[in-house]
């Protein structure tokens, strides 16, 4: 367990909601759910995930910490809106799932090898380079995420599409080597840097 | 020519449904002069397509009867039908208000014979079946409706049809002459009674009542099951006539919904409860009936009528908010999906016939009312001071059952008194 998963443990005992109010982004709205089902009907993935909108706000009201934060739900959301749309009391159900996955990742309590996770730390590691995305690096580190074995696989499966992005210039075999960045990459590094440093002072706090 | 004989000491009521017509004949009753202006061609408004109320399960026609009676002995009440408020100028104690008469094409000869109807041909959406029937071109709205005199549809104005009418007419009722006009009289007070519509079922999109024709609305569902309604009381699906068995309710369609109604419709709950005793008695053990709710909302005395509802093995619950409605193409049966919260099952039942419980929307335009007014969010008339000498009566002010319409209206009649007796009391 991290340190900080104790010490919000410790000092939100049996009120997980509370947590969640405090800590993750539009968690405020967790209580304004009155578990019509709507959101949970109309989510197009509803059926692949073991826990809904609605069964994980449940949840947290339940003070379900672990069963929720350790949740493989909130990181299937594919953002496409149907349940903000739906909700018929306008809760922002996307944006509280991503509060919830970042919460929980914050946390150190995402599920282990959960792809979405993943896909989102390799390329966030990528952009912060060169404070921009380095495609063919990208593509290339997903690959490979699993071994070299698997990654030459993978790589091997999408051949084509990686050489008609080539053709089509949206692609370039170059930028392999360092590629191509923005002018004061030191600078966003700084600025990241101290918005990690105000985010943390922020949810420290509440700890 | 209409006349309308008014001071400021009249009371207007506009509005001639259950709330107007109450708060029109109490404060009549009372002694005062009252002009009812109602834009139907009879009076009793959406109570009169009705088959019964809750909880009781009695017939509206039954209080309609004395209420018309009471209108008709009255000496204090001028009813004027097929007529709107245009407009409305001064203040309390002192406005005069502008009417639209909408001609008739019958006056008041008429005996109510129906010769004239026998005689045409023309056939017309039944507007008091919601669009379920059909009516003729020379018509009677309901069977007991109030003024009972017929109506010529302008529609055949002009034709064969229209002279056919006339012509059948043995007391010379049937007037094609008759002209739109616009009378203007005194009133020392307004009461307000534009009542409810019903919920626009096409905006809820996911439940596809513009899509699939065994999806219906609860007021549709009304006639539906009364005996003198457009199927003769027999519930059947629209789509092939077949009697329909297994009957979902969809709770809250458009009520409780940032969406569409902020507001709670209240009836709508008792409605369906209602309703499902109209599927019992029209099937039997035959006749499943499964709503679908958010939570019931049966206040008060209502909670035995619910819980003697729960106990009919023919009746199920389920606690969800449908998320859509699709439609088995091969047998046009809907289909409901959705995920229900005690347990968090995903489903999708097959029924015959889906009702939409559709909300009450405030009859109120703001942005056409004839003067300014306070309307809150929801859309109905607020108790403020400076609505001045108008008050709002039943569903112009709240959603409200026909029960509560009625105190509601009771009430806006003496508020209406008071500032007339104010008026009265200067005047000497």
């Amino acid at each position: 367990m991290s340190d900080l998963n104790s010490a919000m443990t410790e000092r939100y005992h049996n009120s997980f909601l509370k947590e969640v109010e405090a800590n993750v982004e539009e968690g405020e709205w967790v209580k304004m759910c009155m578990q019509c089902g709507v959101c949970a009907g109309s989510c197009p993935l509803g059926n692949a995930w073991e826990h809904t909108p609605q069964k994980l706000f449940m949840m947290i009201r339940a003070g379900k910490r672990e069963a929720v934060l350790s949740s493989d739900a909130m990181w299937m959301c594919t953002s496409c809106y149907n349940c903000i749309a739906r909700c018929p009391r306008g809760l922002p159900i996307t944006h509280i799932m991503h509060g919830l996955a970042h919460y929980a990742k914050r946390l150190g309590l995402v599920p282990k090898n959960q792809p979405t996770a993943q896909f989102s730390q390799i390329f966030w590691d990528n952009l912060m380079k060169k404070g921009r995305v380095n495609e063919l690096k990208l593509g290339l580190a997903i690959y490979f995420k699993d071994g070299f074995g698997q990654g030459i696989k993978n790589a091997l499966a999408n051949k084509q599409l990686g050489q008609n992005m080539m053709k089509a210039k949206r692609m370039n075999a170059m930028e392999f080597f360092g590629g191509h960045s923005i002018k004061d990459t030191g600078g966003l590094q700084k600025m990241i840097k101290k918005a990690q440093e105000i985010e943390d002072a922020k949810i420290q706090g509440n700890s | 020519m209409t006349e309308v004989i008014a001071t400021n000491q009249t009371i207007l009521v506009v509005g001639g449904g259950i709330s107007g017509l109450t708060a029109a004949l109490e404060a009549a009753e009372t002694g005062k002069q009252v002009v009812l202006v109602e834009k139907r061609p009879y009076v009793g408004g959406r109570v009169t397509q009705l088959y019964k109320y809750f909880p009781k399960l009695c017939f509206p026609t039954c209080g309609l009867e004395i209420n018309q009676r009471r209108a008709k002995m009255n000496p204090n009440l001028t009813i004027l039908t097929m007529a709107e408020v245009t407009d409305i100028q001064g203040d309390a104690g002192n406005y005069t208000a502008s009417v639209k008469i909408s001609p008739r094409y019958v006056n008041d000869n008429c005996t109510g014979c129906g010769d004239c109807a026998r005689a045409v041909s023309a056939e017309f959406d039944d507007e008091f079946n919601y669009g379920l029937g059909k009516r003729k071109g020379a018509y009677l709205p309901h069977r007991m409706a109030h003024p009972q005199r017929y109506v010529i549809d302008p529609a055949i104005l002009g034709t064969d049809e229209a002279e056919k009418a006339k012509t059948a007419c043995k007391v010379n009722a049937v007037d094609l002459e008759m002209q739109e006009e616009t009378v203007s009289f005194k009133a020392g007070a307004v009461v307000w009674a534009t009542g409810w519509q019903p919920y626009d079922a096409n905006k809820i999109q996911p439940y596809g009542y513009d899509r699939f024709q065994n999806v219906v609305t609860n007021v549709e569902f009304e006639r539906m099951a009364d005996p003198n309604g457009p199927t003769g009381g027999k519930i059947l699906r629209p789509s092939d006539g077949e009697v329909a068995k297994n009957i979902a309710f969809i709770q809250c369609a458009g009520s409780r919904d940032k969406n569409h109604l902020l507001h709670c419709s209240r009836i709508c709950c008792m409605a369906t409860l209602k309703q499902t005793h109209y599927v019992q008695e029209a099937l039997g053990d035959e006749g499943k009936s499964t709503i679908y709710y958010i939570d019931i909302r049966a206040i008060d005395r209502f909670e035995d009528f619910y819980q003697a509802v729960r106990e009919n093995p023919n009746v199920s619950f389920i606690k969800s908010k449908v998320a859509s409605i699709t439609q088995n193409k091969e047998n046009s049966n809907p289909v409901l999906n959705g995920v229900d919260t005690e347990g968090y099952h995903r489903y999708a039942n097959e029924h015959d016939l889906v009702v939409l419980a559709v909300g009450m929307q405030p009859s109120v335009d703001k942005a056409s009312f004839p003067v300014d007014i306070v309307i809150n969010e929801e859309g109905f008339i607020e108790p403020a001071t400076e609505n001045g000498g108008i008050f709002a009566a039943g569903c112009s002010s709240d959603a409200l059952d026909v029960n509560r319409a009625v105190q509601q209206a009771t009430g806006a009649a003496l508020r209406a008194i008071q500032v007339v007796n104010r008026v009265a009391g200067t005047e000497g």
